[in-house]
């Protein structure tokens, strides 16, 4: 194993700049999810939408680009069509679980058998997006900052997508904490029986936040095709929507313990990527994918779960039951 | 406990239950008119691709075969879930218990190559069970244990052990004389035997088994009663002194053996080796199959055997009219969409 | 718009021919009920008499299937809760609608509150205090809920329906929660707000309280109005065959004496502690003995430390300091049925067999034996006279008194000597509660050791051989049942042990733990004729000191 090859500054550099860009899909679903889940919908569907989102978003951003010839714009456009896709699916999730009262294991499941199959099944479908390739966008290095030695590299000469996330993740937190509606949110997560007596429906507030928690995650998948892959192919989240969930146990609902936790999958998979390249056939790159889960595992194991979790996650409401 | 004794106490109505069971019928109706519609719009006739799809499925024996091998490891799974899902534990692992079996089975198959078959066959059987008890009862550990949300612990552990299996087949078991990240084929002995000469195995024969077994535990025995018991109350179940760790633990263990098995059979005479993918998602599959099957074994027999033909059929549908095979997935889902929601508007109080 | 001048002695709230129908039954029919602004209204009637959907109908849970609401002779009508709130109907509900993790402060805006970002902290919690004070309600507004007490949430329920803007407060039974002196205090907040204009409607089954704090009652029966009355012209007497249709008796019934000197204690508890809800101490220092052929009830307000007392002798709940000692295997009757006692989704048979499905001629080898199970279960059918269909019908259609007789034939039927009866007529009509309490009479006389865990005074005082009070996880008195004092037995209810006239309280108060009293003497038919105690300790066999 070169070893050496390993701990040099520009490895490192390398992997977390890359670490950071690995982060940003998984960190859009899981913020989305946290705040899906402390409305007390638990979306297990993730790894689907993020599917969908990312197909509509390559397949909206590679005919925009052949049909109008332009850069940049076509992807910004797919980025959107990612978003609504994701938010489509959030809408039949929140059908399911909040109308039907489905079991939202049931749904979730179904939710990603119906991705999978959905975007495999339209790609092929879409002979012209066997083997495209779009423009995407393009890197935004932040003037002055992205020249400091080192740290500039690794943080500031990112694409605008990655910056906003960061933006996104106080937002959520803003949002949660210190806003009324984040009050909404988290009641119903814990008590919506209270919440229904204080004249506000449980329903909209669930369907809005399973829809928002649905249109992120699509907007992750959409960011993995779009700008970061530039391609689609079947099954391309490779498992990311079921880290995203893993990430949302990890982080105990809080957006920015997610971002630490979405930053370090970023990092290991970073790594693998590299170990990978580097053609070392005995590292065992594998552990390195396992790491969200066996973290995720290790911090729900030590931390006091019970206390966290939303008391009413997974619980259907039924109007006039107490 | 105040029940305002004029308040729908229970909600359920007579007629509700009549309408229940023609439910997934009616789910199944409107998944295909869906379906139909998606095969319309990529330009092929649906009437004639569910003739084709139907064919390709029943058509000969050959079809026949296939569907029923693809629709053992499925109904292995679905089966085991069944218990879990009766006794409302929601494992949801069963994807990674398959992997753990198949894991261990085929380590024995590797590293015993010498055995004969009457010893190498049921050794590598408890190797896969145990491979599936062991992941399912980690995961119940966790759980029980440490109060970790079990659909979280028995999703944590899908993953890991679909790597261990990725890691065992690239590393210390790989053929060192091949070119893929993959074990030697495994020998004569270790792949499970045909009934008669057809290519249907015994492992067909012991899911069927299965199917009557689990009925049996699960209404004429007094564990079945228990585990349906804490599945449908578990407060009353702990009321009455039941010790309810040991029955969502035992319809843990019941459902990762199930799946072990499935897995053990699959690498056994399917995949023949350890490989980087030795499973289509059937732990995932069967969560919805045991779900379409309403959680019966006869009913899991009949969603096992619909899903797996969906899958055949489609081959011969992408091969006769240019439909993506990936159709079969979509209608996978939309059947259980369209039974979800028969029994959503089934249930509607008014 | 016009603006009618209103008709003299009109009303805040007037419901006019409400009917309300469930699949099954009809909870309201023809209902009329109307409150006059700034008066406290009670709404007197049993279990099940629709007095809980007549309110959800007013506050906006549940739509009318036929009639008018009037507010303030305006004709309306509630499609959500939000509507009724607006209109300013607040109700605080038995089971108070509040988040656990959130605080005071948080609970009163939720859902309130405009605009984007959440006020600071301290300007909202000066507005709360300042508006808790003009109520007369103290609040701290930073404490989160599951810190407080029952009767200070309750506080909070009230001051949420008042933060917005409720002149219409409804108060769903808000006493059986609340000890006599939160009562009181509850009272006394009523009145202060009724004297400020607001209408209350109180919803209750007690009539001792009805007559103490209303000014006007209706009455419901069976999903009627059985009339409308001014307090000053009804009596406890009126108002309860008003509310039953019948005379009541609550007389006790007679019951065969016990051998002179008790034999050994069926069940011993010694010095139980336990923790309960939130890891909070429940139980302390519980000591108790129950004989054979005596009933024992444990009188008390809900919250106590009843569930985690009938938890611990079970063995649901582990104590953290003490023991149980039974002699013989216990039948146990659980406080909440629908959570403890029977599975909804099983069959009759199956609730029946539920502790019996392990044992031959059930179990052979095995397997069940279908016909066995359903031949055993018609016996106990027609036994304990449960109305059902079939005994394969599921036992969540059942009604409660039928479900209550499924959980007393399976409990009772095994031949046990103990019997643990917690909240055994929760919820019943009276021809069931009459059952159960036959039923529990015949466990006595047959020489069955009794242990009554009972919030209902009546059915304690009609039942019991020996009283014992449960307050705050301890036991604060015991007395015999035929010398009851109902005042001291209330007076321990509220956990006020010091009465001067009682030497037993001023010696606990000296020595709390170790002095032993004679509090019994042989009384007519000669019940318990030994009874000692002391704080924390029933003992019905030691000599007196």
């Amino acid at each position: 194993m070169p070893w050496e090859q390993v701990f040099t500054l520009t490895f490192l550099i390398a992997v977390l700049t890359a670490g950071i860009r690995l982060a940003i899909p998984v960190l859009l679903a899981v913020l989305g999810e946290i705040i899906t889940q402390r409305s007390g919908v638990m979306n297990l569907g993730l790894e689907g939408v993020m599917l969908m989102g990312g197909l509509a978003g390559f397949a909206t951003t590679y005919h925009l680009e052949q049909w109008t010839g332009l850069t940049e714009l076509p992807a910004w456009i797919g980025l959107g069509a990612g978003l609504a896709a994701g938010a489509v699916m959030g809408l039949l999730m929140a059908v399911l679980a909040i109308t039907w009262r489905t079991d939202q294991v049931v749904a979730g499941i179904t939710l990603v058998l119906l991705g999978q199959s959905l975007t495999t099944y339209l790609y092929r479908a879409d002979t012209a997006l066997g083997n495209a390739r779009i423009t995407g966008i393009a890197l935004r290095p932040i003037p002055w900052l992205s020249n400091i030695p080192v740290i500039g590299e690794i943080l500031f000469n990112h694409s605008p997508i990655t910056y906003l996330s960061g933006g996104l993740v106080v937002l959520c937190s803003v949002l949660l904490f210190r806003t009324n509606w984040g009050l909404q949110i988290r009641a119903v997560g814990e008590n919506p029986a209270a919440v229904a007596t204080s004249g506000l429906s449980v329903m909209r507030l669930r369907y809005l936040c399973t829809l928002i928690g649905s249109a992120m995650a699509g907007l992750g998948g959409a960011v993995l095709t779009v700008v970061q892959l530039n391609l689609f192919i079947e099954g391309v989240t490779a498992g990311r929507g079921w880290i995203a969930i893993a990430l949302v146990f990890f982080s105990r609902w809080n957006p920015f313990v997610a971002l630490g936790g979405a930053l370090l999958f970023g990092i290991a998979d970073a790594l693998q990527f590299r170990i990978q390249a580097l053609g070392s056939e005995e590292m065992p790159y594998e552990f390195l994918l396992m790491l969200p889960y066996v973290l995720t595992l290790v911090v729900l194991l030590f931390g006091n779960a019970r206390d966290q979790t939303p008391a009413a996650l997974g619980t259907p409401y039924t109007k006039g039951e107490r | 406990m105040t029940v305002d004794q004029l308040t729908p106490t229970p909600p359920q109505k007579p007629w509700t239950h009549r309408v229940k069971p023609f439910a997934p019928g009616i789910g199944v109706l409107v998944a295909l008119i869906l379906s139909g519609i998606l095969i319309q719009l990529s330009g092929a006739n649906p009437f004639e691709a569910y003739k084709v799809l139907l064919l390709g499925a029943f058509g000969g024996t050959r079809q026949l075969t296939e569907t029923i091998l693809k629709a053992t490891p499925l109904l292995l799974i679905a089966l085991g879930l069944t218990i879990a899902f009766r006794t409302k534990v929601w494992n949801i692992g069963a994807e990674g218990q398959y992997h753990m079996g198949a894991l261990l089975g085929g380590i024995v198959a590797l590293t015993l190559p010498n055995l004969p078959a009457v010893l190498l066959i049921p050794l590598m059987m408890i190797s896969g069970i145990l491979g599936g008890l062991l992941w399912s009862g980690l995961a119940g550990l966790l759980h029980l244990k440490r109060g970790i949300n079990l659909i979280i612990c028995t999703l944590m552990l899908n993953y890991i052990g679909m790597l261990m299996v990725q890691y065992g087949a690239r590393v210390p078991f790989r053929d060192p004389d091949g070119f893929l990240p993959e074990s030697a084929k495994f020998v004569e002995a270790a792949q499970i035997p045909r009934l008669f000469s057809s290519r249907l195995h015994i492992g067909v024969l012991i899911a069927l088994v299965l199917v009557g077994v689990v009925y049996v535990l699960l209404w004429r025995s007094p564990l079945g009663f228990r585990l349906r018991a804490v599945g449908a109350q578990i407060s009353v179940a702990r009321s009455i002194g039941l010790n309810t760790s040991q029955h969502i633990l035992a319809a843990l263990l019941l459902s990762g053996a199930f799946a072990g098995l499935a897995g053990v059979i699959e690498v056994s005479y399917t995949y023949t080796r350890l490989k980087q993918s030795i499973s289509d998602s059937y732990g995932f599959t069967g969560i919805l199959v045991a779900l379409l099957g309403q959680m019966h074994p006869i009913g899991v027999f009949i969603a096992a055997i619909l899903f797996s033909a969906l899958v055949i059929g489609s081959q011969t549908l992408n091969v006769s009219l240019q439909i993506p095979a990936a159709v079969a997935g979509v209608v996978q889902a939309l059947l259980v969409l369209g039974v979800l929601a028969g029994q959503a508007i089934a249930q509607r109080d008014t | 718009m016009r603006n009618t001048p209103e008709p003299s002695g009109s009303f805040a709230i007037e419901m006019q021919g409400i009917t309300k129908r469930f699949p099954g039954v009809i909870a309201n029919q023809d209902v009329n009920f109307s409150v006059r602004p700034g008066e406290i209204h009670a709404l007197l009637g049993e279990n099940g008499a629709g007095k809980t959907t007549l309110m959800n109908i007013l506050s906006g849970l549940y739509a009318p299937d036929d009639g008018n609401i009037l507010l303030n002779g305006k004709p309306v009508r509630f499609h959500t809760p939000h509507e009724a709130i607006a209109a300013g109907i607040g109700m605080v509900h038995q089971h108070f609608m509040l988040v656990e993790p959130f605080t005071v402060a948080e609970n009163l805006v939720l859902g309130q509150t405009l605009g984007i970002f959440r006020e600071s902290r301290r300007t909202l919690h000066q507005r709360l205090v300042t508006l808790a004070d003009q109520y007369g309600l103290s609040l701290k507004p930073d404490a989160k809920i599951w810190e407080l007490s029952v009767g200070e949430q309750q506080r909070v329920e009230i001051l949420k329906a008042l933060y917005r803007q409720a002149r219409i407060l409804i108060l769903d039974e808000p006493t059986a929660v609340l000890t006599p002196q939160e009562t009181d205090g509850l009272i006394t907040i009523l009145r202060g707000l009724a004297a400020q204009g607001t209408s209350i409607i109180f919803i209750s089954h007690k009539l001792n309280e009805v007559l103490a704090l209303c000014d006007r009652v209706t009455v419901l029966r069976d999903g009627h109005t059985v009339g409308t009355a001014d307090i000053a012209d009804c009596d406890a007497h009126s108002l309860a065959e008003m509310m039953v249709g019948r005379e009541v008796d609550l007389q006790r019934p007679d019951r065969a004496s016990q051998p002179a000197p008790p034999p050994s204690p069926r069940l011993h508890l010694e010095k139980i502690s336990a923790l309960g809800h939130h890891h909070l101490p429940a139980l302390q220092d519980i000591t108790l003995s129950v004989y054979p052929g005596e009933i024992l009830g444990m009188a008390g307000v809900d919250g106590n430390g009843q569930r985690e007392l009938e938890e611990v002798i079970m063995g649901l709940r582990s104590p953290t300091h003490g023991t149980v000692h039974c002699d013989g295997a216990v039948a146990h009757i659980p406080s909440d049925r629908y959570s403890m006692g029977l599975i909804s989704d099983f069959s009759v048979t199956e609730n029946l067999l539920l502790r019996d499905i392990d044992r031959p001629p059930f179990n052979l080898k095995g397997l069940l034996h279908p016909a066995r199970m359903a031949k055993h279960a018609a016996n106990l059918v027609q036994q304990f006279t449960i109305r059902t269909p079939s005994v394969k019908t599921q036992s969540g259609k059942l009604s409660g008194g039928n479900a209550q007789k499924i959980v007393l034939a399976r409990e009772l039927s095994r031949g046990h000597d103990i019997v643990l009866a917690a909240q055994p007529t929760r919820g019943l009509d009276i021809g069931a509660m009459e059952y159960v309490h036959a039923q529990l009479m015949a466990q006595r006389e047959a020489g069955g050791a009794i242990l009554l865990i009972s919030t209902e005074l009546d059915e304690i005082l009609r039942l019991s051989d020996r009283i014992a009070v449960l307050y705050e996880g301890r036991i604060v008195g015991v007395m015999d049942a035929d010398q009851a004092d109902v005042k001291q037995l209330g007076l321990w209810m509220a956990g006020k042990h010091a009465l001067p006239t009682q030497p037993v309280e001023s010696r606990q108060v000296e020595n709390p733990q170790n002095h032993t009293v004679l509090v019994s003497n042989p009384i007519n038919g000669g019940t318990m004729n030994k009874g000692t105690i002391n704080e924390g300790t029933i003992n019905g066999g030691t000599p007196a000191s």
